[in-house]
């Protein structure tokens, strides 16, 4: 009886996790959407476009409806996008490649939004030049652009990784670590990073206004669903440059907008603007556009899928640099070109800078 | 006959252990094949396969960037600071738990601030001990001594403290001093109840380890699963789980075969978990 019954409850239990692990089934046009972001200068804009109504706007127009949600975790956002409970999410190109897309989602960068232009950054506590970070203990997020930063530096002055070394601090944790007398150098993005550089001692020896336009930062897009529904990727673009447009401006509107962000970011107006200074933000489509096109792109993309694969990243089982192809506008294309899984397409920017939309 | 009085045989029981072990692995499995039908590279059921070339990888392949064996170099660093972590606790379980439950003048003085210390929620602490110790290996056993100690040595103190008074009034008559109390009548019989301190303070040791670890850290297995989590590396994380369970246990085992053998009166009653 009571194997009996056990059996009856393992077939119960089967045909749940059946259930819940069955594909969705593909039901194209799809109407409702949904994307998510998490907190940066960069991508605060996000969070006012969902709250100002402006999403609802461009949804309406294109009978669709677009879900805008913010992820307090950053790497936990891109992990629900990859898992596939997004249409989209931002991003850095360089997650976008190790995550998603070394993880075989096919991903669009729909938006490219922004480059950091200063907000990440080296800090030295009682030095004064970068060449001084050799031999020391560097504390910085494993992995993530900061390690990418530091390399981009180490190469800059023909140091390489193993001059020092590298221990994994989360980010939460950052600044109270900095105040530990055995702590003398760190890797950091903002706010982080101007409340670190501004304490006693501290120089900030490099940042990456020094490497431009190499960290940037996307709203990425399931390219199968950006395919099946370009209305999802107009919506989305219209209601983005109609926010860059009211943000840039300094009348009360933008500077409204503005307080808001700078408000839900966890400082004031000085402080965002402070951010933003330090931000190369594409407020018109056309400049996105001509980013998008120009060929430094694909030296940046080269760099970051080589610093990606020597750190063992670059996707599960990458044998060798080219395991994940990219594509550039004008048909060039990175890697394997029979497994491209990240894709800069500036189509529906262009749409937007054309008015098109 | 009613279910209660069943008896189940051997082989049965191995069978009836075992299936809640294979229904578990078939269950993800179908998942795990379900999801890669769908995408051959998604990275959040890896296939049996993969996971297994991940172990492989991390077990007997140099890592490209240090040219270590990261699981053994992880496992290393892990244990070792569990070692000395629990290590510390054992022995601040004996050096104030036999004390707190024998003298009456210690446990005035020290049992209620043992038990109000043990209410601190260790991981509040950690942000404290970063600061005051620096983020080195002196923060990270602290935590696991925080999150350990007190519990052990309560249940040492207990466990003094339950001693039949007749033989400790026996010893009085026959001479004995509180040392020699201490020494001849309280320690034989405590070391099979210290073992089952450090059994069950090994559970909250391994949380607090990976904690610790997860914060700063160059090695050790939690460091590496919460380093790969930046990039979703499932076919790493779930083999390390396995491997932490499959240590935990393999340490409660050892410590509990230990104890009787070295105790054998003090398992007479049969217990066998």
């Amino acid at each position: 009886m009571f194997r009996h019954s056990f059996l009856k409850m393992l077939s119960a239990a089967f045909a749940v996790s059946v259930l819940l692990t069955a594909p969705g089934a593909e039901a194209a046009p799809k109407k409702e959407f949904k994307v998510c972001w998490s907190i940066y200068v960069g991508w605060m804009p996000w969070g006012e476009i969902q709250n100002s109504g402006l999403m609802k706007k461009w949804a309406d127009k294109y009978g669709i409806s677009v879900d805008i949600v913010q992820i307090n975790d950053y790497i936990e956002s891109i992990n629900q996008y990859t898992a596939g409970e997004f249409d989209g999410c931002t991003m850095t190109n360089m997650d976008a490649l190790s995550i998603p897309s070394g993880g075989g989602v096919d991903t669009t960068a729909l938006i490219v939004g922004d480059y950091s232009n200063g907000n990440d950054g080296i800090v030295l506590k009682g030095k004064k030049e970068l060449a001084d970070i050799k031999g020391q203990t560097v504390n910085l997020v494993e992995l993530s652009v900061s390690h990418y930063l530091l390399v981009r530096a180490l190469d800059s002055i023909g140091l390489a990784e193993r001059d020092l070394t590298v221990v994994n601090t989360s980010d939460a944790d950052m600044i109270a670590a900095y105040g530990t007398p055995d702590v003398s150098a760190v890797v950091t993005w903002n706010p982080l990073l101007s409340e670190i550089a501004g304490m006693p001692e501290s120089t900030k020896v490099f940042d990456s206004s020094q490497t431009p336009g190499e960290i940037i930062d996307i709203m990425m897009v399931n390219t199968e669903v950006l395919k099946d529904n370009p209305d999802f990727g107009k919506a989305l673009v219209g209601a983005w440059y109609e926010m860059m447009s009211i943000m840039s401006k300094s009348d009360s509107a933008g500077v409204d907008m503005r307080t808001a962000m700078a408000k839900a970011s966890g400082t004031d107006l000085a402080g965002y603007d402070d951010q933003l200074a330090s931000t190369a933000m594409f407020f018109s489509p056309a400049e996105a556009v001509a980013f998008t096109e120009a060929p430094a792109l694909i030296t940046t993309m080269d760099f970051v899928r080589k610093f990606l694969f020597e750190k063992g990243i670059l996707g599960e089982g990458a044998t060798s640099v080219d395991f994940v192809g990219i594509a550039f506008p004008g048909g060039k294309t990175l890697g394997d070109t029979g497994n491209i899984k990240l894709r800069f397409d500036p189509s529906y920017m262009a749409m937007a800078a054309a008015g098109k939309l | 006959m009613r279910l209660i009085n069943q008896k189940v045989s051997r082989p049965a029981g191995f069978l009836l252990a075992a299936l809640p072990f294979v229904a578990i692995l078939i269950l993800y499995v179908s998942a795990s094949e379900v999801r890669l039908a769908e995408n051959p590279q998604d990275k959040l059921l890896p296939s049996l396969a993969s996971m297994g070339d991940a172990f492989w990888r991390m077990a007997a392949e140099p890592d490209r960037r240090s040219g270590d064996l990261l699981l053994w170099k992880d496992t290393a660093a892990s244990l070792s600071r569990l070692g000395v972590g629990i290590g510390i606790s054992a022995l601040l379980a004996l050096l104030l738990g036999v004390p707190i439950g024998l003298i009456p003048n210690v446990r005035a003085l020290l049992s209620s601030f043992i038990a109000t210390f043990s209410l601190i929620p260790p991981i509040t602490v950690l942000p404290i001990l970063f600061i005051a110790a620096g983020l080195g290996e002196v923060s990270k056993v602290a935590l696991i001594i925080i999150g350990t100690a007190p519990v052990m040595i309560r249940a040492i103190a207990l466990a003094v403290a339950e001693l039949p008074a007749e033989l400790l009034v026996k010893a009085q008559t026959l001479g004995a001093s509180t040392w020699q109390i201490i020494l001849r009548v309280v320690l034989p019989q405590i070391w099979p109840k210290l073992f089952t301190a450090i059994r069950l303070g090994l559970v909250p040791a391994w949380i607090f380890l990976i904690s610790a670890e997860a914060i700063a850290s160059t090695e050790g297995l939690g460091y590496r699963i919460f380093l790969v989590r930046r990039y979703l590396a499932m076919d790493v994380i779930l083999p390390y789980v396995a491997w932490i369970t499959l240590i935990a246990f393999l340490l409660d085992r050892a410590l509990l075969k230990s104890s009787k053998r070295l105790f054998r009166w003090a398992h007479l009653s049969g217990e066998s978990f």
